[in-house]
C-alpha cells in the first residue's frame, strides 16, 4: 500500500485517505456547456506519467490537498500543496 | 508398518519424555512432542500418506516440510493441513485425503489405467458439450475433487490482526537472515525477523554438529540484540513502500494472526528450495529429496529407509549420503556430476524396489534420495519489481542486479543471492543488515522531515547509503531437470512432463499458457518445487532454453493464507444512542441502520402509528446528522449547498432543503434552522451525516477557502427526540420553560431555544416528518435519558408511548415524504422528486446548478424535464395487497409488448387508511393523476394500481401538522 504525503500528518497509508481525483478547476456554472461540465465531472486524463491529484486525509487531519503523482511508477513528488493548489503553510 | 525411530541422537528436536497419542485413519498411534504429524507417522513405519489428485497414485514423503505436496492431511474438522509442517498435538484425529474407500485400496486409482483420457485439458475438452449435461458432469466431478472435507458445523476460530512498524524486516531465519537481522539491530534498527519453520536456523538445523552449533549461535545473537523473531510465520506479500503481510500460523502459541507491517527496508533471505528430478516413477513412495531425508534423520531421528540409492549433484546430496550411512542405512552413492542419471524408480503397490540408472544398472533399494539442484524463491523480490534472470552455469535463477530506485529498499542475502561458505554467507548477511539499517535511518530522517507535527529532523538528511557489499559467488551446478523418461512434474496437480509436451504441441507454448492449460504450478506447493522443471520441460519441447522461456510471475501470497486470517477481527464500530439502554428495557426489537443500532419497534408498529395519530408518541432520532454552522459567510455556504434560497430565512425559522451533487442527483435533505444572524443548526439524514460533513469540507477547503465560516459536527452532542401527535403540545407545555408554545407564537417551521424538563440549552423545532403536530427536541446528550423519562412520566395520562423506526417509516409514507436513498437512487435528479419549485435557478451558484438548469430548461439534443422519471404516490386497487419494494411497474408499449415504466420504491400497509400505500418512480408519461398502472408481483402476477394526485396519501393539505 502506497504512502501518501499528507502535509499535516506526514506519510500515511493510502487506505487512510481518499483519492478525490485529478485536480481540475471547476468550470463557471453560469457559462459552462454540457460537454465541458461533463468532462469535468466524469473524465480523467489518467496519464502514464505525472498528474495533479486531490487527496482527502480521511482518517487523519481531514485536510484536502493537491499533490503530484506518477501514475505508472506510483510515486509522489514535490511537497504537497494546499487544497486550492497554494503552497503549504496556510491554515 | 515397521518402526523406524532411531535411538536418541544429538540435535534431534523431539522430547522423548513427552509421548503424544493421536489417531491415523482411526488407528491409535503415538509420537513425541516436537514431531510433525508426518515425522511421527514415518517413525511408526508409515510410507503412504495420500493419494494423488488426478490418478490417485499412492504418495509418500518428498520434502518433509511445509511444501511437501504429498502429505496434506485432514486433522479433525480442518482440511488440507500440511502434515510435514504441523506439529503433533495429543488427541489429534488425522486422516488421509483423496483416498476412498481406504489409503491402501483406492477405487479411484482405476483412473490411472485410463490415464490417457485424463491428460492435460481433459476437463476442458470432455465436459464442454452438450451443455445441458453439465449439472450431471458437475455432480460426478465433485466426488473426484481433491482435498479434505469441510465441516459446516466447525466451531469458529479466533483470528487476530496486528500492525507493526519496524525499520527492517528480514524474511527468512537462516544463517544469512539471522546475521542480517543481528547486524541491523546492532546498528540501531528495530528489526522483525520472519521464519517459516518452527525455529530459526534454516538448513543448519538439520546439518552437521558444527553447522547446528553455528545456527544456534546466530539465533542466540539475534535474540540478544533484541530482534523480534516470529516463527511458524510467513511473509506472504510485499506491496508499495514495503507494506508487508505476514501470517503467523495457528500454532500452540496462539491464534492465527495477520501482521501488517510497514518496513523501511525489506531483506529477503528465503534461502533455496530443493528441486525434484523428473523421471519415470519419480512420485513413488520412497523417492525423496535430500533435504527431506536429512530432516527426517537429523531433526526427528527417523530412518527413512533400509537400502538407499543417493543420486547427488551437490554437497547437500553428499551430506545426505553420509548422514544415512551414519544411521546404519546401506547406501549406494551415484554421482550425477560424473554423468550418471536416474531413469526409473520401479516397484509394486506403492513400494520402491529398484532404481534404474542411465547405464542400465539396476539397484535394489527402498529409498531413492535425489539432489538435483535448487530453486531460488525470488517471489518477494519479484513483487518489488526485481526480475529473475537465469544462469545456466549455476542452473538456477538469480535476482537481476538492482536497477530501479525502489530496489534500494529491498535487499537480498543468503542462498537466493548466491553461494559461499557458511562464513561468506554470514558475512554477506551482516553487510546486508548494516546496509539495511543505514538506509532505514535515512528514510526515517526523510519521513520525519515530511511530517509537520513531528519533532524537526535534526541535521541534514544523510545521503542514501550506496551498496558496497562484496557479492556472493555462484557455484557451478549441472542442469538437471528431466531424465530420458517421463515423470510427474507437478506432484500436487498430477501434471506429467508428457502433459506439458502435449500442451506445447497443442499450441500452449508459452510458460504462462501451458501453466493455465495443464494447471502445473497451481497446486498446494504453488510452484516452489515445480516451476523451474515446468520451464525446463517446456524449453525442451519448444527447442529453446530455460532462459528464453523464462519463469512464471510470482504473485502474492507466497504461502497459502486462510480466509479467516484475511478476515480477522472486524474493527467496525457499532453506534448506539445514549437512550439505548432505555430502549432495551422497553423491549425494543433492534434494527441495524448504517453503523447504528436503533429500535425498529417496541412490539407493534401498527399500534405505535395509531397512538401517534390519536395521542402522542416519542421517537429517538439521535442518529440524525447535525452540523453547527457559524460565521459571517454561513448563509453563503447554505446557498451553495442547497438548491433553494436561504438569505431571507428569518432568525427563529427553519427551512427544508435539498442538496444535489454536481451531476444534479439528490445527495441529502433535511431541515436547517437559523439560530442567530450568523449561526445555523443543520440537520442531515442519519445515513448521510458523515458524507455531508466531508462534502461540506471539500467545498470550503477547495473552492471557498476565503469564506469565514466554521462547520462543527454535533451529531453526538445532542440527544434528539421527536415528540409527535395531536397531544404533543399539551405534553410539552408541562415540561418546557422559557418558550411560548402557543400556536401563534411558535409556528410550524420555527425554531426556539429553551429548557426542557429543567435542562437548559435545548433546541426545539416544529416540523412534521410524520405529518402530525410535532416538535423535535435536541437536548445536550448527557441529559437525554432524563428528558426521555420525563416525557414518558409527564405524558402518562395523555397516552404517550415510544415509537420506533418502522412506525415513523409508515407515517412518513402516509404523508408522502420521500427518503433519500430509498425513494431516490444514484440517478434521481431533483426534478424527479417533485422539487421543481424548490430549485432556484436564478441563484448565482449552487452545487449541481448547470445540470439542474439543463434538466429543467431542456438541453440541446436531449430532453427537458419530461425525460426524467417522476416520483408519485401509488395505491394498489386491492387495498390488502402490499407490493414488495422494488417491484416493477409495466405498461404496454407502442409495439404491443409489455415494457418497464417504473418501480415501487416504498410500500407499507397504512393502519390509518387501512389500505396499502406506495411511492414509486415512473416515467413522466405514466405519472399523471389517475393513471392506471400494472405492478408485477414477485410471483409474476399483475396487480392493478393507480397513480395519485399528491405524494401525501393522508392529510395532503397539511392541516394536522400546522394545527
Amino acid at each position: 500500500m502506497l504512502l501518501v504525503p499528507c502535509p499535516n500528518c506526514g506519510p500515511r497509508n493510502s487506505a487512510d485517505l481518499t483519492l478525490v481525483g485529478e485536480s481540475e478547476p471547476r468550470p463557471d456554472p453560469a457559462a459552462t456547456t454540457p460537454v465541458e461540465w461533463r468532462s469535468y465531472l466524469y473524465e480523467e486524463d489518467n496519464p502514464a506519467g505525472w498528474t495533479r491529484e486531490t487527496w482527502y486525509c480521511r482518517l487523519g487531519c481531514g485536510r484536502f490537498f493537491v499533490t503530484e503523482r506518477h501514475r505508472a511508477e506510483n510515486r509522489f513528488r514535490n511537497p504537497p500543496l494546499g487544497p486550492s493548489g497554494e503552497p503549504p503553510g496556510r491554515t | 508398518m515397521s518402526p523406524t525411530r532411531l535411538p536418541a541422537r544429538p540435535g534431534e528436536v523431539i522430547d522423548r519424555d513427552r509421548p503424544l497419542d493421536f489417531t491415523w485413519n482411526g488407528r491409535q498411534v503415538s509420537g513425541f512432542a516436537g514431531d510433525t504429524i508426518v515425522s511421527a507417522l514415518a517413525a511408526g513405519g508409515c510410507r503412504v500418506f495420500s493419494r494423488s489428485m488426478k490418478y490417485h497414485r499412492p504418495r509418500g514423503i518428498l520434502t518433509a516440510d511445509f511444501w511437501d505436496p504429498n502429505t496434506l492431511v485432514q486433522v479433525g474438522d480442518e482440511p488440507n493441513v500440511r502434515g510435514g509442517h504441523r506439529l503433533l498435538e495429543a488427541g489429534m484425529q488425522v486422516t488421509a485425503q483423496n483416498a476412498w474407500p481406504s489409503l491402501r485400496f483406492d477405487a479411484k486409482a482405476l483412473t490411472a489405467l485410463g490415464g490417457r483420457a485424463l491428460s492435460a485439458g481433459f476437463y476442458y475438452k470432455t465436459f464442454m458439450r452438450p451443455r445441458r449435461l453439465w449439472p450431471l458432469y458437475e455432480k460426478v466431478l465433485a466426488r473426484f475433487a481433491p482435498g479434505g472435507v469441510i465441516d459446516p458445523d466447525s466451531a469458529p476460530r479466533r483470528h487476530e490482526k496486528r500492525y507493526a512498524h519496524p525499520d527492517v524486516v528480514v524474511a527468512g531465519g537462516g544463517p544469512a537472515g539471522l546475521a542480517a537481522a543481528t547486524a541491523a539491530a546492532r546498528a540501531g534498527a528495530r528489526v522483525l525477523l520472519v521464519e517459516h519453520e518452527h525455529a530459526p536456523g534454516g538448513h543448519l538445523r538439520w546439518g552437521t554438529k558444527r553447522e547446528r552449533a553455528l545456527g544456534a549461535a546466530v539465533a542466540d545473537a539475534a535474540r540478544t540484540v533484541g530482534v523480534e523473531i516470529l516463527t511458524d510465520a510467513t511473509l506472504v506479500g510485499r506491496w508499495e513502500d514495503n507494506w508487508l503481510a505476514i501470517v503467523e500460523r495457528d500454532g500452540a502459541g496462539g491464534p492465527e494472526r495477520l501482521v501488517k507491517a510497514r518496513a523501511k527496508v525489506l531483506v529477503a533471505a528465503p534461502g533455496l528450495i530443493e528441486r525434484p528430478y523428473v523421471f519415470a516413477g519419480n512420485d513413488r513412495p520412497g523417492v525423496m529429496l535430500s533435504q527431506g531425508a536429512r530432516r527426517l534423520l537429523n531433526l526427528w531421528s527417523v530412518r527413512p529407509g533400509d537400502r538407499a540409492v543417493v543420486w547427488s549433484a551437490n554437497t547437500a546430496g553428499d551430506a545426505a549420503a553420509a548422514d544415512l550411512e551414519v544411521a546404519g542405512v546401506a547406501v549406494e552413492h551415484v554421482d550425477a556430476r560424473a554423468g550418471h542419471t536416474v531413469v526409473a524408480a520401479e516397484g509394486r503397490r506403492g513400494r520402491l524396489e529398484r532404481v534404474v540408472l542411465s547405464d542400465g544398472t539396476r539397484l535394489e533399494a527402498d529409498l531413492l534420495v535425489t539432489a538435483a539442484g535448487w530453486t531460488a524463491p525470488t517471489s518477494l523480490l519479484n513483487m518489488a519489481g526485481v526480475r529473475p534472470v537465469y544462469d545456466a552455469a549455476a542452473a538456477r535463477f538469480f535476482p537481476a542486479p538492482p536497477g530501479a530506485p525502489e530496489a534500494g529498499t529491498v535487499l537480498s542475502t543468503g542462498g537466493v543471492s548466491g553461494d559461499g561458505s557458511l562464513d561468506e554467507l554470514v558475512g554477506h548477511g551482516e553487510a546486508t543488515g548494516r546496509l539495511a539499517a543505514a538506509r532505514a535511518a535515512t528514510l526515517a530522517h526523510r519521513l520525519q522531515g515530511a511530517t509537520a507535527w513531528a519533532a524537526p529532523a535534526s541535521g541534514a538528511e544523510p545521503p542514501f547509503p550506496t551498496d558496497e557489499r562484496t557479492p556472493l559467488g555462484r557455484d557451478p551446478h549441472p542442469e538437471l531437470y528431466r531424465s530420458s523418461t517421463d515423470g510427474i512434474v507437478d506432484l500436487s496437480e498430477d501434471v506429467s512432463s508428457r502433459d506439458l509436451r502435449h500442451g506445447a504441441a497443442e499450441g500452449f507454448d508459452s510458460v504462462e499458457l501451458v501453466k493455465r492449460w495443464t494447471t502445473a504450478t497451481m497446486g498446494s506447493a504453488q510452484g516452489k518445487l515445480e516451476t523451474v522443471n515446468t520451464v525446463a520441460v517446456l524449453a525442451e519441447a519448444t527447442a529453446s532454453t530455460v532462459a528464453e522461456v523464462g519463469t512464471t510471475t510470482w504473485r502474492p501470497p507466497y504461502a497459502p493464507v486462510t480466509l479467516g486470517a484475511l478476515a480477522g477481527r472486524m474493527f467496525e464500530p457499532v453506534r448506539v444512542s445514549v437512550l439505548h439502554d432505555l430502549h432495551v428495557a422497553a423491549g425494543m426489537t433492534p434494527i441495524g441502520a448504517g453503523q447504528w443500532i436503533r429500535p425498529e419497534h417496541y412490539g407493534d408498529p401498527q399500534a405505535e402509528v395509531r397512538n401517534v395519530r390519536a395521542n402522542v408518541g416519542i421517537i429517538d432520532v439521535s442518529p440524525l446528522g447535525k452540523l453547527d454552522i457559524r460565521g459571517p459567510d454561513a448563509t453563503e455556504l447554505l446557498s451553495l449547498l442547497y438548491v433553494n434560497k436561504w438569505r431571507r430565512l428569518a432568525v427563529g425559522s427553519v427551512r427544508y432543503g435539498v442538496m444535489c451533487a454536481e451531476d444534479g442527483v439528490i445527495l441529502d435533505d433535511g431541515v436547517t434552522g437559523r439560530l442567530g444572524e450568523d449561526h445555523y443548526l443543520m440537520s442531515t439524514t442519519s445515513s448521510g451525516a458523515g458524507t455531508m460533513e466531508v462534502w461540506i469540507q471539500n467545498w470550503l477547503q477547495t473552492e471557498h477557502p476565503d469564506w469565514r465560516v466554521r462547520v462543527t459536527p454535533v451529531t453526538d452532542a445532542f440527544t434528539s427526540v421527536n415528540v409527535a401527535g395531536p397531544r404533543s403540545r399539551t405534553l410539552l407545555e408541562r415540561l418546557v420553560d422559557g418558550v411560548d408554545l402557543d400556536p401563534e407564537a411558535f409556528k410550524y417551521m420555527q425554531v426556539r431555544l429553551g429548557a426542557v424538563a429543567g435542562v437548559a440549552g435545548c433546541v426545539m423545532w416544529r416540523i412534521g416528518f410524520t405529518g402530525e403536530l410535532s416538535y423535535e427536541l435536541h437536548v445536550p446528550a448527557g441529559y437525554g435519558p432524563h428528558v426521555w423519562q420525563a416525557l414518558l412520566d409527564a405524558g402518562a395520562d395523555l397516552g404517550v408511548a415510544p415509537f420506533g423506526l418502522e412506525a415513523q417509516r409508515i407515517m412518513r409514507l402516509e404523508k408522502g415524504h420521500f427518503i433519500v436513498g430509498q425513494d431516490t437512487d444514484a440517478l434521481t435528479k431533483a426534478p424527479t422528486a417533485g422539487l421543481k419549485s424548490l430549485i432556484k435557478l436564478d441563484k448565482e451558484d449552487f452545487t449541481g446548478l448547470p445540470e439542474l438548469r439543463w434538466a429543467l430548461e431542456g438541453e440541446p439534443g436531449a430532453g427537458g424535464p419530461e425525460a426524467l422519471p417522476r416520483l408519485v404516490a401509488v395505491q394498489p386497487t386491492d387495498p390488502s395487497y402490499v407490493p414488495p419494494e422494488a417491484c416493477q411497474i409495466v405498461a404496454t408499449g407502442p409495439d404491443g409488448k409489455e415494457q418497464i415504466v417504473g418501480r415501487i420504491t416504498s410500500s407499507r400497509f397504512s393502519p390509518t387508511l387501512e389500505r396499502s400505500i406506495c411511492l414509486a418512480q415512473v416515467e413522466a408519461t405514466h405519472a399523471s393523476p389517475e393513471t392506471a398502472l400494472t405492478v408485477v408481483g414477485t410471483d409474476g402476477r399483475r396487480h392493478r394500481a393507480v397513480a395519485m394526485p399528491h405524494h401525501a396519501h393522508f392529510d395532503p393539505a397539511g392541516e394536522r401538522l400546522r394545527g
